[in-house]
């Protein structure tokens, strides 16, 4: 569970977000979309604390995966992802193990995340939040850079998690993804929450809110699996 | 621990070696040879190298730059530029201890500088930024100070202690410099979890817990410790904080927190080998001196940075 009350935030003069009243809860899978700067991953921040005035939650309880996540050095992928340990102080292999094969990168263990392909070290980097096994977890654009099946894999394992009673607010530009797998659609713009609901339901505000003219007919192949 | 057990074993036999060599003569007994030149020379250039080495290594981890090293920081110029104070006013002559203890304050006072100039709420960038500027300053009033230089032969003396060197050391400069390196050495050593999520930048190492400015500080602080009590008794040695964690990467990964103590204790090695490399030269080559120390990491330094250019070249 993790919610924000009329949260303003202002950056650089610049009005980010504005009276955003948020909450996610265990059981479903949370899709945050709408245009660039609309806010998305400014809430998200805000959720984990990294922001001025905000307040940082437990590190065990909630982990953060942000946009384009990378690392500065040539670790291991198992390296990394045992990094999502470090709020618990401990180097339990259990739970590193358990990240590595639910991301399917168990076999690259070993590899520099530097040598793996844009997808694989996205998934690597994913794992490192699963290895923290949190209550919650926001995630900024997990599927950006991997190929199709690759995004539609990782999208099955987050709605499966998060059905598995753990909450996951997930921050997608592909609103074909948001409405095959998410639970919930919440639509961002300039800096305000427009819709929030079932996917389909909140459909014909995302696509105004991108700026885009269609209805439900324009997206025959992307209803829910 | 295993890994760290061929270093160990290293060290040991390079200090024995270190123990051993070097000119004797001069009508001196022994024991005289053996514990007021060698043993001190020997315990400044493990403390000294030991000190750069980890201080090297937790730089590189904290501002995310296999390029950082203690001078970087402009800590080892501050100490430095002390150090030529207390020369330049007679202090030196007319008490030894005099010159570590004014190295120190130079080195403590940069410290704060840095801290200060860097903000309330560093980030890497800001202490680099911070870092050059004192490095500046400092270089500035060293060459300020050398050319006020009284006379010929201080200034010659003045150089000679910049180029950096362990030799002629007594054990009372040995206790004056390890409790600073070992402490900053202790700071340094228990940021290993910060570090390591610090490879994956500011924001998300605070999101696991990691209170980021403070362990930016905190390396600071052990590096002003440990760095600056090293260029206050050993002068302008340099490279070593920068080879050191370079040259373990390939072989203890490039996880920060892991290159820590096997820093330490190479760089403990490498210094100590380097020292026993210069009385080496004495005997084999047609000088008159010995070269200074810090000459002989800098001819070491300047190729492997070429090696490593190529390496990120490539």
């Amino acid at each position: 569970m993790i919610s924000a009350a009329n949260l303003s935030i202002r950056l650089d003069g610049r009005t980010i977000l504005s009276g955003v009243d948020f909450s996610a809860g265990p059981g479903a899978l949370t899709a945050l979309a709408g245009p660039n700067g609309a806010g998305k991953s400014t809430l998200l921040k805000a959720l984990c604390g990294i922001l001025p005035g905000t307040i940082r939650p437990d590190p065990r309880r909630v982990a953060y995966l942000p946009q384009g996540a990378h690392a500065v050095w040539g670790l291991s992928v198992e390296e990394i992802v045992a990094l999502g340990r470090i709020p618990h102080g401990d180097r339990a292999r259990a739970p590193v193990a358990r990240a590595l094969a639910l991301c399917g990168i168990a076999e690259f263990a070993a590899t520099r995340i530097d040598r793996l392909s844009g997808g694989e070290a996205r998934r690597a980097m994913l794992a490192r939040v699963f290895a923290t096994e949190p209550e919650t977890m926001l995630l900024d654009e997990p599927t950006a850079d991997l190929d199709p099946a690759a995004a539609f894999q990782i999208m099955r394992l987050l709605r499966e998690t998060a059905r598995a009673g753990r909450t996951i607010v997930v921050v997608l530009h592909a609103l074909d993804l948001a409405l095959r797998y998410a639970d919930r659609l919440v639509v961002m713009d300039r800096g305000r929450i427009v819709a929030d609901g079932a996917p389909l339901a909140a459909l014909p505000a995302a696509a105004s809110a991108f700026g885009l003219r269609f209805g439900r007919d324009d997206f025959p192949h992307l209803l829910p699996d | 621990m295993t890994r760290t057990g061929p270093m160990i074993a290293l060290l040991a036999s390079l200090t024995i070696l270190s123990l051993l060599l070097g000119p004797a003569g001069f009508g001196l007994p022994l024991p005289v040879i053996l514990w007021q030149l060698r043993l001190p020379r020997t315990l400044l250039a493990l403390l000294v190298g030991g000190g750069l080495g980890v201080s090297g290594a937790a730089l590189q981890g904290a501002l995310r730059n296999p390029l950082a090293d203690p001078g970087l920081l402009g800590i080892s110029g501050a100490a430095a530029f002390g150090a030529v104070i207390a020369f330049y006013w007679g202090l030196a002559a007319a008490f030894s201890p005099a010159l570590p203890l004014a190295g120190l304050l130079g080195a403590g006072l940069g410290a704060a500088a840095l801290l200060i100039f860097a903000g309330r709420a560093p980030t890497g960038p800001a202490l680099i930024l911070a870092g050059i500027g004192l490095s500046a300053a400092a270089a500035a009033l060293l060459a300020f100070a050398l050319a006020l230089a009284p006379n010929p032969y201080a200034l010659a003396e003045l150089t000679f202690w910049l180029l950096g060197g362990v030799a002629d050391r007594t054990l009372s400069d040995c206790a004056l410099a390890a409790p600073p390196i070992l402490l900053g050495a202790a700071i340094l050593l228990r940021l290993g979890p910060g570090l390591d999520a610090l490879t994956l930048g500011e924001e998300t190492a605070a999101t696991l817990g990691i209170p980021v400015s403070s362990t930016l500080r905190r390396a600071a602080l052990g590096t002003a410790l440990a760095a600056g009590a090293a260029a206050a008794t050993a002068g302008g040695v340099g490279f070593v904080g920068l080879i050191v964690p370079n040259l373990l990467r390939s072989r203890h990964g490039e996880r920060p927190g892991a290159l820590l103590l096997p820093s330490l204790l190479a760089g403990a090695a490498l210094l100590l080998a380097a020292d026993i490399l210069v009385r080496l030269a004495v005997l084999i080559l047609p000088l008159n001196a010995e070269p200074p120390l810090g000459v002989l990491t800098a001819l070491l330094g300047a190729p492997f940075l070429i090696v490593i250019a190529r390496r990120l070249g490539r």
